[in-house]
């Protein structure tokens, strides 16, 4: 495969390649992919459902057709796990089953585990080095847990002190733990992630840990396809979180519920896999367990020379394989949603679900636009919870903190967006504490390298030690009752990152421009202030 | 797992759409490495009024009368109903453990979150999903005052309403036989270990790099 040439390469599927009659006008009505009571400021160019026959394969019908074990003529399957992913919160149940029944790990190979939920974020803290610095109790069992898990039964671990350290969906692609074609689960719903690569990965609960642990396969049933073409070149200022949030923004939380998600689109084709793996960790906000993006350069010379990657004959059997994962050409998507890519703006959510969002030139929507008595009531509660009036516009809207980091947007394309924006400012005044926290101990040492933790410092921010961290507030770091956070992170649920706290999702950009002006504020516009 | 065939039980009403796994069990309960005592702290933002306190884990807590759970006349419920999207958001299947742990044998909902969903087979708790209609008609049943008891047999696949009525549902065949039998899915799928083997082996033969050893 050396020195293929780089024209002959299979390009990932065009939409308006698409044969048939899928995005005529009156196909075009059939559908509203999901139901979302928020109104939306996002244009949709056509939204279409496809019942053509069934030619071609999906990049999930791919991935299905190549782990499946066993079919069961009551629609259970049994599907092959390639890469199982394990954290010190949802695994120490399963490894407590495994004991109870007398079973042991199936391929201690495919495991990797890493804690990273309730890790301390505080530099001082973690510069004691290991377990012994742990200074709240409950965490440090856990976390000792996890070690003498992965000890006990020789499942491969990278511990707290190892640099390589991180959240798991930030370690797993960084070391090449996360290959396309792969099936990659983890006891954790941002799995989604990992289908940047051209991977099948998903969330499971901690019975479906251990079942995984045990049988290296997973009881499941085949979902529906369902891609999301975004089209067009977006705007300055727009990354991929503002073109997640859009997203979810029209078709809602629950839009993409029993559906596996493909991004597709020169929106997302144009986007770096770190901006991918932001929109698939995002899916799950859609209702997708899964969501991924077909394999192209893009994704090959990301995974190349990474520690886990496959060198050699390996690695050129490898990439033959990985160029097939795209949709075919003549593939059936169940459900499909295109959108304009550059008539979307930065986002802020106002709400207290992700789907409650709007672009930062809107406002809070008022109890007259809500469509149903549900949606009317849904708005109530969260603007009582937000502390908000509604109609008021979002750029009104001021913070008390700013959280920038997660593993929607802790790597080092977003802790760069969020520095290029507080370069030669300072942290506003009315802001009381900004928390930059690297999604792994690689992207803290790149950082550094850079001189990135020196603006954040510089602006009066506090640079932290990787971990999930406030966004999901498991540690000490946390958002006070009351107090407003603009938060890059990916849920805004009633208490999600404190008890009465309020979050405002936003990309790393827009959270670096609210730390600087102390409200939300498009980040192209703060030259001009 | 403890089988679900047939359960009659008392309905508490919990009258909001997309409930998530974080509303269900916040997240400072996760640091617990056992897979049981979060009954308590079910719904613990919305059932108490004072945060719950790290440092005093036992400490008595202040019920907030306002909500479902705490209202004496729903003491004893089973069966939770609620709006569309129920369980969304985390994967944390601690979510199910406490409901479980609570009481509830069965939530009702317009529809479920997939992970959700699928975590709450694996524990004996039945989500049912019925027709909006359904779930607005006992809504307006819970709200006019009276206590609604409903029995729900999962072997004939039909909710007998408290007017007598009965509604049929359909639920997964296999997530059903399960659940009928009490089954657990690591023992199901060993059976089919020679399946897995074969599988395995010819996946190594294409797939060899997936294999590899895992030097960290």
């Amino acid at each position: 495969m050396a020195g293929i040439d780089p024209q002959s390469y299979p390009q990932p599927v065009e939409w308006t390649q698409k044969s048939g009659s899928m995005l005529n006008s009156r196909s075009a009505t059939l559908l509203v992919a999901g139901k979302s009571t928020m109104p939306v400021a996002v244009p949709i160019i056509a939204v279409g459902l496809s019942r053509e026959f069934v030619m071609g394969r999906t990049l999930y019908d791919k991935l299905w057709d190549a782990h499946l074990v066993d079919q069961q003529d009551d629609g259970s399957a049994l599907i092959y796990i390639d890469r199982h992913l394990i954290h010190e919160v949802t695994s120490p149940q399963a490894f407590e089953g495994l004991r109870l029944a007398g079973r042991s790990p199936r391929r201690l190979n495919a495991n990797v585990a890493v804690p990273d939920h309730n890790v301390s974020t505080d530099p001082k803290e973690r510069a004691l080095g290991g377990y012994a610095g742990v200074a709240d109790a409950t965490s440090r069992i856990q976390l000792e847990t996890l070690n003498g898990n992965c000890n006990d039964f020789n499942i491969p671990l990278i511990d707290l002190a190892d640099q390589r350290q991180g959240i798991v969906h930030v370690m797993g692609p960084e070391q090449g733990a996360t290959l396309p074609g792969m099936t990659i689960v983890c006891g954790d719903s941002h799995t989604s992630t990992h289908g940047a690569f051209g991977a099948l990965a998903h969330g499971i609960g901690t019975s479906e840990v251990e079942h995984v642990l045990a049988t290296q396969c997973l009881l499941t049933k085949k979902m529906d396809n369902f891609r999301v073409v975004l089209e067009g070149e977006a705007q300055s200022g727009v990354s991929a979180k503002d073109l997640a949030l859009a997203v979810i923004g029209k078709i809602g939380t629950a839009g993409a519920t029993g559906c596996a998600l493909e991004f597709a689109g020169s929106a997302v084709r144009s986007l770096s896999m770190e901006g991918r793996m932001t929109l698939c960790n995002m899916a799950i906000e859609a209702g997708a367990r899964a969501g991924m993006v077909a394999v192209d350069r893009v994704t090959l010379d990301y995974v190349k020379s990474r520690p886990m990657a496959p060198i050699g004959e390996q690695w050129e059997m490898a990439e033959e394989y990985w160029r097939t994962l795209h949709s075919d050409a003549d593939a059936v998507f169940d459900r499909e949603l295109i959108m304009d890519a550059s008539a979307i703006e930065p986002q802020v959510t106002w709400g207290t679900s992700p789907e409650m969002v709007t672009s930062i030139e809107g406002t809070v929507p008022t109890i007259e636009e809500m469509c149903d008595e549900t949606g009317k009531k849904s708005l109530e509660r969260a603007l009582g919870y937000m502390g908000l009036e509604q109609g008021m516009k979002l750029t009104d809207i001021s913070v008390d903190m700013v959280f920038i980091g997660s593993c929607t947007n802790g790597r080092i394309e977003d802790m760069r967006a969020a520095a290029a924006v507080i370069r030669g400012h300072q942290k506003a005044d009315n802001v009381e504490r900004v928390l930059v926290v690297p999604g792994s101990g690689l992207v803290k040492a790149q950082a550094e390298a850079e001189g990135l933790d020196k603006v954040f410092k510089n602006a009066g921010m506090e640079w932290r030690a990787p971990g999930c961290s406030m966004c999901l507030a498991m540690n000490a770091d946390k958002v006070e009752s009351g107090k407003r956070c603009a938060s890059t992170s990916n849920r805004n649920f009633e208490g999600r990152q404190g008890f009465g706290g309020r979050t405002h999702l936003v990309s790393p950009a827009m959270a670096a421009a609210a730390a600087v002006t102390g409200r939300f504020t498009h980040p192209a516009h703060l030259e001009t202030l | 797992m403890e089988a679900f065939r047939v359960h009659s039980g008392l309905v508490v009403p919990l009258d909001r759409a997309n409930v998530d796994t974080d509303l269900i069990i916040p997240k400072q309960f996760l640091k617990s490495i056992k897979r049981t005592g979060f009954g308590p702290n079910l719904f613990d933002e919305l059932r108490y009024l004072d945060p719950f306190d790290q440092a005093a884990p036992s400490a008595v807590r202040q019920p907030n009368p306002e909500f479902s759970l705490n209202a004496p006349k729903y003491a004893g419920a089973s069966i939770l109903l609620s709006r569309e999207n129920f369980g969304c958001g985390s994967s944390r299947e601690h979510a199910v453990w406490a409901l479980v742990q609570f009481g509830i044998r069965c939530v009702i909902a317009p529809s479920f979150a997939d992970i959700f969903k699928n975590n709450a087979f694996k524990s004996g708790l039945l989500p049912l999903e019925l027709d909006e209609a359904v779930v607005d008609s006992l809504f307006q049943q819970s709200a006019d005052g009276d206590v609604v008891n409903l029995t729900i047999d999962l072997t004939s696949q039909q909710v007998t309403l408290p007017d007598g009525a009965q509604v049929n549902f359909t639920v997964d065949p296999f997530r059903r036989n399960c659940l009928l039998e009490g089954l657990d899915d690591i023992g199901i799928t060993l059976q089919r270990e020679d399946a897995i083997t074969a599988f395995e082996q010819s996946h190594q033969r294409t797939q060899p790099w997936l294999f590899n050893e895992v030097n960290l």
